[in-house]
């Protein structure tokens, strides 16, 4: 909090404004940044297959995602609003996903069974 | 932590519980987005609509991966580089991924004491930024080269799959792409925020708007994006 109050001059100049966090704030989401991209490399380097290798990944993909939305972007001091009108519509990506996954599994299908090749 | 943060909520419903807030915003005359800037509410939806194109580009890269009969090439192998003569695994794209963290790091302060009215600080983190960006880059045309020198083509390469060559160069080029034009823009606001274009409000080129101090967080919001996205690549492409 040393921050706010040898700053306090400078923002009594104007009124306060715009998104005003402590440092030590966003030194601790680059950390924990740094951390979590070390366990996502860590998940290739020990060559660990499967389900566990896929849920790992996803884990530190969506916590290090969710880092930089709610912090970096400050979406956690938005309005109720703005947060859903971002974060709802990217859910119809979802449904896409399972579209095409059902998509590339019948073409699999066809090309093992029409063309000949090995599976 | 959080706590002790300034809460910005702006507006007058502020004390509401908030679901009454988010009723009350959406069923407003004229504006939805109360007590957001007109040029942070366009980039949010901006940002929404990159969200779609790049997520289209993963999921094509998806379907192409998970419908050919040919063996995907491994990525672990492919991107490893040799150094104290052993192959380091995906070595390069580990460094690529702390340089932009470090960058979105630099420029959430940069954001931080544009509000502050730091003009020197602000500068020197957004250019610090840039530097990151730019050294991005520089990385990944590194990678390309050493791509297409092994012979990687967008319809063929040595290790199997072809539509390899075609989504890695799609995705990662498109991408790149994002992180350039980052680049120039933050030089562009660092120049103004040094020259001190936002104290004087001095208007600017594009939009003839008042320049305010805004407009760093505005750029932030771009930048912070490119590093949310190449998290997806990162999981998906390289490590998946």
């Amino acid at each position: 909090m040393a921050h706010a109050s040898a700053h306090a001059p400078a923002a009594a100049h104007g009124h306060a404004e715009g998104q005003q966090h402590p440092i030590k704030l966003y030194l601790v989401v680059w950390g924990w940044l740094f951390v979590l991209s070390t366990f996502s490399y860590l998940v290739d380097y020990f060559h660990l297959q499967g389900y566990l290798r896929w849920t790992l990944i996803l884990v530190f993909m969506m916590l290090k995602a969710g880092l930089i939305v709610a912090f970096f972007m400050h979406m956690k001091w938005e309005r109720l609003t703005l947060i859903y009108a971002m974060l709802l519509p990217p859910l119809a990506v979802l449904v896409f996903v399972a579209i095409m996954a059902w998509e590339s599994d019948y073409t699999l299908l066809s090309r093992v069974t029409s063309m000949g090749t090995p599976m | 932590m959080a706590e002790s943060a300034v809460v910005h909520t702006g507006g007058d419903s502020a004390r509401s519980p908030r679901w009454r807030e988010f009723i009350g915003d959406w069923s407003s005359d004229q504006r939805a987005f109360k007590g957001v800037s007109w040029g942070k509410a366009m980039m949010w939806i901006f940002l929404l609509s990159d969200t779609f194109i790049f997520s289209c580009f993963l999921l094509s890269y998806m379907t192409v991966r998970s419908s050919t009969t040919v063996p995907w090439p491994n990525a672990s192998e492919v991107f490893a580089l040799h150094i104290g003569g052993q192959d380091v695994p995906l070595i390069l794209i580990a460094i690529m991924t702390f340089v932009l963290i470090s960058s979105s790091g630099t420029m959430a302060m940069a954001v931080n004491f544009a509000y502050r009215r730091d003009r020197r600080k602000t500068a020197i983190l957004m250019l610090l930024t840039a530097l990151f960006g730019a050294m991005f880059v520089g990385m990944q045309a590194f990678e390309w080269t050493k791509l297409i020198m092994e012979g990687v083509r967008p319809w063929e390469n040595p290790w199997g799959a072809p539509q390899f060559g075609s989504t890695f160069f799609m995705i990662t080029g498109f991408h790149g792409t994002h992180v350039t034009i980052g680049v120039i823009f933050l030089i562009i606001i660092a120049r103004k925020v040094w020259r001190g274009d936002y104290d004087t409000e001095r208007r600017g080129f594009f939009t003839s708007g008042r320049g305010r101090y805004e407009l760093v967080e505005i750029t932030g919001l771009y930048w912070h994006f490119v590093d949310l996205v190449w998290v997806f690549i990162f999981a998906f492409f390289y490590l998946w």
